[in-house]
């Protein structure tokens, strides 16, 4: 028989209607698959009562009762959403204990419609980091190598895909949260256009870059998966009211006549790279099916990493307020008053990452410095939308890496925080412009690690990217299994 | 009251009021007063991780008619900021408010003796929750946490203490006809803090201001603003420099002492909510909101002694609260006769309890008048059926049937008693001459006994002054 734990969300969801299966047995596997490679770090909690879920579904199944459009598959959560009744700690001594008292709208859609939730995976803590080396947990290690990083902060996420702990995961993105450890281990990972997907519920890190990803094992996966997830939801304004695309029905068609941009100056940085001459058999592939690409000059597109790392600090400042100690946090033992309260429990609860970030946040929405510093990058924020508005006019799709190479050795990077951050251009981008980006695997490294490859196009147009990405799936091949 | 003749007092408002929705302004949770503790609230209240606001948009329409029913300019576009810092009756650590661009800018309220106090702005923001502070321990109760909130700004344009209560009892009147708050001080629906300084008679100069918090009552407003002006005079006198600070009014010792001081004064880190969508605010949204808000106290003292032609004194009377006022016009709505509704209520509702509200619906209310006007009930009765109605509910022609005073008698039915009555009483006809308004009492009295309080008393009188004559 063949190794069901391998299985992706469609193949899952068709093989289970036929019986082949039962979920309870399907999620023992995983779950033993989980402690094979605990060492991994990847998943913080195995949910205690996945199996008894599991059954549950089954027996639906076997009274012949309607079964949800996930019926038959695995889920593994990134641990900064809500799953009702289970922790919810975003990698984080402050949330260690913390019991969520509600669903995240995206978990009750999984739930409705038949998912199984196994467990929840390792992260940067509070979605901050780009390595998975800032949870207060231990780093998650790459799926294919123990010395190198997950990447992040989606880290354990995309690691469960990668070594088949699970059908599929979700992850959360918010400057390359899910594209960067999808690139890193072999699987596809999405953002989709900002509003598209609902974040109520999920722990917020910068609320106008956020939006939940899926990490998937394949292209056409992921398009089902958000197919499920996309709408408007009554209890998040920020979402779209845009009735949500079919992404899934013509994901094989051809893109011969599609024009698709890469921008000039990224490229210029991307030669620093050893993987220049991948993305150039990447354009040459796509043009011999039929489309065009052409070189675009976006002069000031890097302008896009430092006003991220402006706007994205000041909403987390903001956001991480409401972890005072007073709550539903670990409270510091003995403080004298209420100041002190307050700033032990933040010492001792939060990471250095996440305080770098917050000191950021604070200093740039300082008086003096606001108009300096947010209302600027707000300003450019602006104009990039505008400049992508105008050159998605013209061009179908846009092409360009992930970052600059493959995963980097655990450790490498936490001398100087800025080296980590510099790591985040290709990705940022489409957060800034709130536009939907993939990261579909193409290629591998010298290391012998997977590399993705990125594509976006205008807001609401991820029936586009999943085409063009399904494309280069088919042609360069999908992750590699164990 | 002049505090002192050297120097002039220079007081400005900032004044919070609840607003009438149903629910709290950013979730579900009801606007309600009086729950226990922590039991009316949500996630997104408590501000739980990963809660999103949800706008009410009832309370951005309340804000409106707040702003047009003092003066008012509404921007065609608002936006919601977070205000940041750390208390432990702020959930999120940040209070979602407005600071650039709120719903109403500028307006002003016209004091009795015509001075402008102007209005700088009033916007919209939510609530906190309570602190409770016991011996040595101090409670969190979030239940006030989201209740939407109108902040009113004002100029420094009063002068002494009598101009800001007055400012304050204008302002909350025209928040409770425009049916915009409730304002009961003693629940938390109006608070108001006082910004007050003091300058030399002829300087053009403002001197340094304070501001004082925890002022609950009209009378503490007055008594805080007289000693602290008193207070900084005094400081000035003797040498000394007034101080940038929060200060907190103690009621019961009648002074005002220091909570914090400039040193100490928070950078909020303002910036826009990037949950929130910008509001927009079209012309004819609020043009409607304008044609729906209901009538402003002025405004109803001008309709009742123009339109209806009501005496000052009565129509002072009818507007002194809102709902005797809006009863008055339902009652109009269902009979249009003002100047007896008036009468009526002026003398049957007033002198019964109606602090808790009027007990009888305006229509119950205005059909007992009918029946008095139609003579199917005497005046007398009319006040039994009036009580009875209020205590116990019920129909008035139903009732009045029931407790046989409704007169359904036939006018020769009645004719024919009064013929007996005079044939059976010729003593007392012939003395008719003599003392006629005893006899006609004393007529009326047989007659009304005969027929049980029910014969038309104009008729009988009437029939009785032909016949007696």
């Amino acid at each position: 028989m063949e190794d069901l734990k391998k299985m992706g969300v469609l193949d899952a969801v068709v093989a289970y209607k036929n019986k082949k299966y039962s979920v309870e047995e399907l999620t023992k596997l995983y779950i033993e698959q989980i402690e094979k490679y605990k060492d991994k770090n990847a998943i913080l909690e195995v949910f205690s009562d996945a199996i008894q879920n599991a059954k549950n579904i089954d027996l639906k199944r076997e009274k012949g009762e309607k079964l949800g459009r996930l019926a038959g598959t695995v889920f593994v959560i990134k641990d900064n959403m809500l799953y009702k009744g289970h922790i919810t700690s975003c990698a984080s001594k402050f949330l260690e204990h913390f019991v969520a008292p509600y669903n995240a709208t995206v978990i009750h859609t999984l739930l409705n419609e038949d998912a199984v939730i196994v467990g929840r995976a390792n992260m940067d803590e509070f979605a901050m980091g780009g390595s998975n080396e800032n949870s207060a947990f231990g780093a998650c290690k790459n799926a294919f190598n123990d010395s190198f990083v997950s990447g992040g902060s989606s880290g354990g996420s995309a690691v469960a895909v990668a070594l088949n702990m699970c059908s599929a995961a979700l992850g959360s993105d918010t400057g390359g949260s899910v594209r960067q450890p999808s690139s890193f281990n072999g699987v596809v990972g999405t953002k989709p256009t900002y509003g598209r997907v609902s974040r109520y519920g999920i722990v917020a890190f910068a609320s106008s870059l956020d939006q939940v990803g899926p990490i998937t094992k394949n292209v056409e996966d992921n398009a089902y998966l958000l197919n499920i997830l996309a709408g408007c939801d009554e209890n998040d304004q920020t979402t779209l009211s845009v009735p949500v695309d079919d992404y899934l029905i013509d994901i094989k068609n051809d893109i011969s006549g599609m024009k698709i941009a890469y921008c000039k100056e990224l490229l210029e940085l991307y030669k620093k790279s050893d993987y220049y001459d991948n993305f150039v058999r990447l354009a040459d592939f796509l043009k011999s099916h039929g489309a065009t690409i052409e070189e675009v000059s976006i002069p000031n597109i890097c302008l896009a990493l430092p006003i991220y790392y402006i706007i994205a600090p000041a909403e987390a400042t903001s956001n991480l307020t409401r972890f005072d100690g007073i709550k539903y946090t670990t409270r510091c033992e003995d403080c004298l008053d209420l100041n002190s309260l307050y700033v032990k429990s933040r010492t001792e609860g939060f990471g250095d990452e996440v305080k770098r970030r917050i000191m950021i946040g604070n200093y740039v929405l300082s008086s003096g410095y606001y108009d300096a510093y947010y209302v600027k990058a707000k300003k450019i924020q602006k104009y990039i939308v505008k400049m992508f508005n105008k050159l998605f006019t013209m061009y179908d799709a846009m092409i360009m890496p992930v970052t600059y190479g493959e995963a980097f050795k655990i450790g490498s990077k936490n001398n100087d925080p800025v080296t980590m951050y510099l790591e985040d251009i290709f990705t940022v981008i489409a957060n800034i412009s709130s536009i939907p980006a993939i990261s579909v695997p193409y290629s591998k490294g010298k290391n012998n690690l997977p590399l993705g490859i990125q594509v976006l196009s205008k807001k609401l147009n991820e029936k586009i990217i999943y085409q063009i990405a399904n494309l280069i799936e088919s042609d360069f091949g999908g992750y590699d299994s164990e | 009251m002049i505090v002192n003749n050297d120097y002039d007092v220079v007081i400005g408002l900032e004044i919070h009021a609840e607003l009438n929705t149903k629910s709290k302004i950013f979730c579900g949770c009801e606007n309600k007063f009086g729950h226990s503790p922590n039991t009316n609230c949500c996630p997104v209240c408590v501000g739980m991780p990963g809660a999103l606001p949800v706008l009410n948009k009832h309370a951005v329409e309340l804000t409106i008619k707040a702003g047009l029913a003092c003066n008012c300019d509404i921007n065609d576009y608002a936006i919601f900021e977070r205000k940041n810092y750390f208390y432990p009756d702020l959930s999120k650590g940040y209070q979602i408010s407005q600071l650039q661009k709120p719903i109403c800018l500028n307006g002003f309220i016209k004091l009795d003796s015509g001075k402008i106090v102007r209005l700088n702005r009033i916007h919209l923001e939510e609530d906190a929750g309570k602190l409770v502070h016991s011996f040595n321990e101090t409670y969190i109760d979030y239940n006030r946490g989201g209740v939407p909130l109108i902040e009113s700004v004002t100029e420094p344009d009063m002068s002494s203490a009598e101009e800001a209560v007055e400012v304050l009892k204008k302002l909350r009147e025209k928040f409770v006809f425009a049916d915009v708050a409730h304002c009961r001080m003693e629940q938390g629906g109006l608070r108001c803090d006082v910004n007050i300084s003091v300058k030399p008679k002829n300087s053009f100069k403002l001197g340094t201001r304070t501001e004082m918090k925890n002022l609950n009552s009209f009378k503490s407003v007055q008594r805080a603003i007289d000693y602290e002006s008193k207070r900084q005079i005094e400081v000035l006198e003797n040498g000394g420099f007034i101080e940038q600070e929060t200060r907190k009014w103690d009621d019961e010792k009648g002074i005002s002492l220091s909570m914090r001081s400039k040193e100490d004064s928070q950078d909020y880190r303002y910036f826009p909510d990037p949950d929130l969508l910008t509001i927009k605010i079209e012309k004819n949204v609020v043009e409607n909101l304008k044609k729906s808000m209901p009538l402003l106290k002025e405004d109803r003292i001008n309709k009742y002694e123009c339109e209806f032609g009501l005496n000052s004194k009565d129509v002072n009377l009818l507007v002194s609260t809102k709902d005797i006022s809006d009863f008055f016009d339902n009652c109009v709505e269902f009979l249009n006769k003002p100047k007896e509704i008036a009468n009526w209520i002026l003398t049957e509702l007033f002198s019964k309890n109606i602090g808790e509200g009027i007990s009888i619906s305006p229509q119950n209310f205005t059909k007992i008048i009918q029946l008095v006007i139609d003579s199917k009930i005497s005046r007398a009765n009319a006040k039994v059926l009036l009580e009875k109605i209020m205590e116990d509910g019920g129909d008035p022609v139903d009732l009045a049937k029931k407790l046989d005073i409704y007169n359904d008698m036939d006018d020769s039915v009645v004719e024919n008693i009064l013929a007996r009555i005079l044939r059976d009483n010729d003593k007392a006809v012939s003395e008719y001459s003599v003392n006629s308004e005893k006899i006609t009492q004393f007529l009326i009295g047989q007659v009304m006994r005969e027929t049980k309080g029910k014969a038309n008393i104009e008729f009988v009188k009437k029939y009785l002054k032909e016949k007696l004559k």
